[in-house]
């Protein structure tokens, strides 16, 4: 029964929906911007963005145009990136890796931004001139380059049904990259940080959007519109995979180095989010599936569904977690995690009934 | 197409799966190719289909060798259909039938009516028009097997490789399928267990243990002596009498 539900709704969809993904985007962005701790109209708004995007002169209370444009609009467009970039590389990393689990994560990247960012903190390496952020991307680049030698060496010499047994290989190089990093991280923060800074490094780990201001729009925008190109171009690579690397391989997929391009691709991409955000958990995870449900599992639709939901997504955490408890900002990747673990559980007890 | 395989070798952690393998497929025909469990059929149409590199020697597509060709002209060539290739994603017979036009497809060549009446008639010939809008999940094994050699077809091969395409079909889509094999008018290479299916094939190659022992016309290889050998049985050869052919019934294993 479900399937005669659920079909026609996908057809439905086609790609008529894609002229109304700007649209939710930026209704989304102007929600971000209004919702806060101080609501600001909607009118306030429109006029702080005409004021700075189209050269308009209009008066508005200097302290609410502070907020929208510097503060929270600068949040809410990072925001939109950072949940873009990871529900992209979730779609990917399932999609080649034909592991419903894989996401953006698995291969090491947050466990080694950890260790960077805790490294800079707290151990004082590079001594103040390097960010909490460059640190964090350098260990994610480190720890993710130790995962992929480590899928290599583990993978070379395999013969038959090679693409399995590639897929495994990262997956099994990930997780144990990832519990090294982790270990590092446990280790430095246990031998040198204070319980005041080891909270602070908690709060960090968990995704936390305080921080930013327009100059990590500039890195994120850009690597966002990245991620969003390569999928799109290679959609139907994307699609070929659905029977594995051996059948796409022959339906004329360079089976290695396109999957080395796009995993090392989002890799690049999350590992600029991670380093500007912190990690963010279950974006990655769970758009992909949801957006499955809803629009099918060809990449043509998978792909831009997916970067919106990501975003409005992201964006609608950041809001809860201002709002949820007044006077006190949550950590996103609570707010991420309430909302995508049942959500996932969801998924999961709905799509084996169907 | 003509598909040469010259002086084969293929192993995996030193363990050789295919030794010194040399075939000659003409252009048109049929080629049947039998031999027990683990004796290497998989493994050549593998490197047949340039998923993987042989240890030594080459294949050639009329004279030119694979691989010197892309994947994606390799792809515009050759269509394999691998034994076991399952998926969890939601997708319906019909897009996974056009999978097959991946290999025609770029930015710059976008999906076309044409692509679309291709993979119509792909699922004409499978016997699967009716059910194009099932999800992938709700099919049979023989269901599945059928929409695997119909996006084979909507690749419009010159060269088709089938794995043991008739595992899981009941003896109907069994006949069909081959029915249908036999009528293309492309190169089919096609292995089977079942020996009297072989017997309709122009031509036929015997593994045994990663070599090609025998090929040939299917009546002078599929003797009651190759049978013993080879395949570890007692059989003989009857005629049917309602049209005439050769059939072999097999008594017990040796």
């Amino acid at each position: 029964m479900r399937i005669a539900l659920t079909w026609p709704l996908t057809v439905s969809f086609g790609l008529r929906w894609l002229w109304i993904t700007p649209a939710v985007l930026v209704a989304a962005l102007i929600a971000g911007t209004a919702i806060g701790e101080t609501s600001i109209p909607i009118v306030t708004i429109l006029k702080v963005l005409a004021n700075h995007l189209l050269g308009a002169d209009y008066t508005v209370n200097r302290i609410d145009a502070g907020i929208i444009w510097n503060y929270r609009l600068s949040r809410a467009v990072v925001a939109a990136c950072c949940g873009t970039s990871l529900a992209l590389a979730g779609v990917v990393l399932q999609a080649l890796l034909r592991n419903p689990l894989a996401d953006p994560y698995l291969m090491g990247i947050s466990a080694g931004a950890s260790t960077g960012a805790v490294t800079v903190a707290v151990a004082g390496v590079g001594a103040g001139a390097l960010s909490l952020s460059l640190g964090a991307f350098i260990g994610a680049l480190l720890s993710f380059g130790i995962v992929v030698m480590l899928a290599h060496a583990a993978n070379s010499g395999v013969g038959g049904g090679r693409g399995v047994q590639a897929a495994g290989a990262i997956i099994l190089a990930g997780i144990a990259g990832s519990q090294l990093f982790n270990a590092l991280t446990a280790f430095i923060i246990t031998k040198s940080a204070s319980a005041e800074q080891a909270r602070g490094i908690m709060f960090w780990l968990m995704g936390n959007l305080s921080g930013v201001r327009w100059a990590d729009a500039t890195l994120a925008v850009p690597a966002a519109l990245f991620g969003l190109v390569v999928c799109l171009w290679h959609r139907r690579s994307l699609d070929a995979f659905t029977f594995g690397a051996d059948s796409a391989a022959s339906m004329g997929i360079a089976v290695r180095p396109v999957r080395g391009m796009l995993i090392i691709a989002m890799a690049l991409v999350t590992a600029v989010m991670v380093s500007i955000v912190g990690a963010i958990g279950f974006v990655g995870l769970v758009i992909p599936h949801a957006m499955r449900f809803i629009v099918g599992s060809r990449h043509t639709r998978l792909v831009p569904a997916s970067a919106l939901a990501g975003a409005v997504f992201l964006i609608g955490s950041d809001i809860l977690s201002r709002v949820l408890v007044s006077g006190q900002v949550l950590p996103i990747g609570v707010i991420t995690s309430l909302i995508g673990a049942p959500a996932f559980a969801l998924i999961l007890v709905r799509g084996k009934r169907s | 197409m003509r598909l040469t395989a010259e002086q084969l070798d293929w192993a995996v952690h030193g363990t050789p799966l295919l030794i010194d393998v040399n075939l000659t497929v003409e252009p048109g025909q049929t080629f049947g190719l039998v031999g027990p469990n683990g004796s290497g059929k998989t493994s050549l149409l593998r490197l047949l289909a340039g998923l993987n590199k042989p240890k030594a020697g080459r294949v050639l597509i009329n004279s030119q060798p694979l691989h010197s060709l892309k994947q994606r002209a390799i792809a515009q060539s050759i269509a394999l259909v691998e034994q076991q290739a399952d998926t969890t994603d939601r997708v319906t017979v019909r897009q996974v039938v056009a999978l097959g036009r991946t290999p025609f497809l770029s930015a710059l060549r976008p999906w076309s009516e044409e692509d679309e009446a291709i993979v119509t008639r792909a699922l004409h010939d499978v016997d699967m028009h009716r059910m194009a809008d099932r999800l992938w999940h709700t099919l049979s094994g023989g269901e599945r097997q059928r929409v695997h050699i119909g996006r084979a077809l909507a690749q419009q091969p010159k060269i088709l490789l089938l794995d043991e395409p008739t595992n899981h079909l009941d003896i109907r889509h069994q006949l069909s399928i081959l029915e249908l094999v036999r009528q293309l008018p492309i190169t089919v290479i096609i292995s089977l267990h079942d020996l009297n299916h072989a017997m309709e094939c122009d031509r036929i190659g015997v593994m045994d243990r990663g070599r090609l022992i025998d090929s040939g016309l299917p009546h002078d290889i599929l003797t009651p002596n190759r049978l013993q050998q080879t395949f570890g049985v007692y059989a003989h050869v009857i005629d049917d009498p309602v049209d005439g052919k050769q059939v072999m019934r097999f008594r017990n294993a040796v």
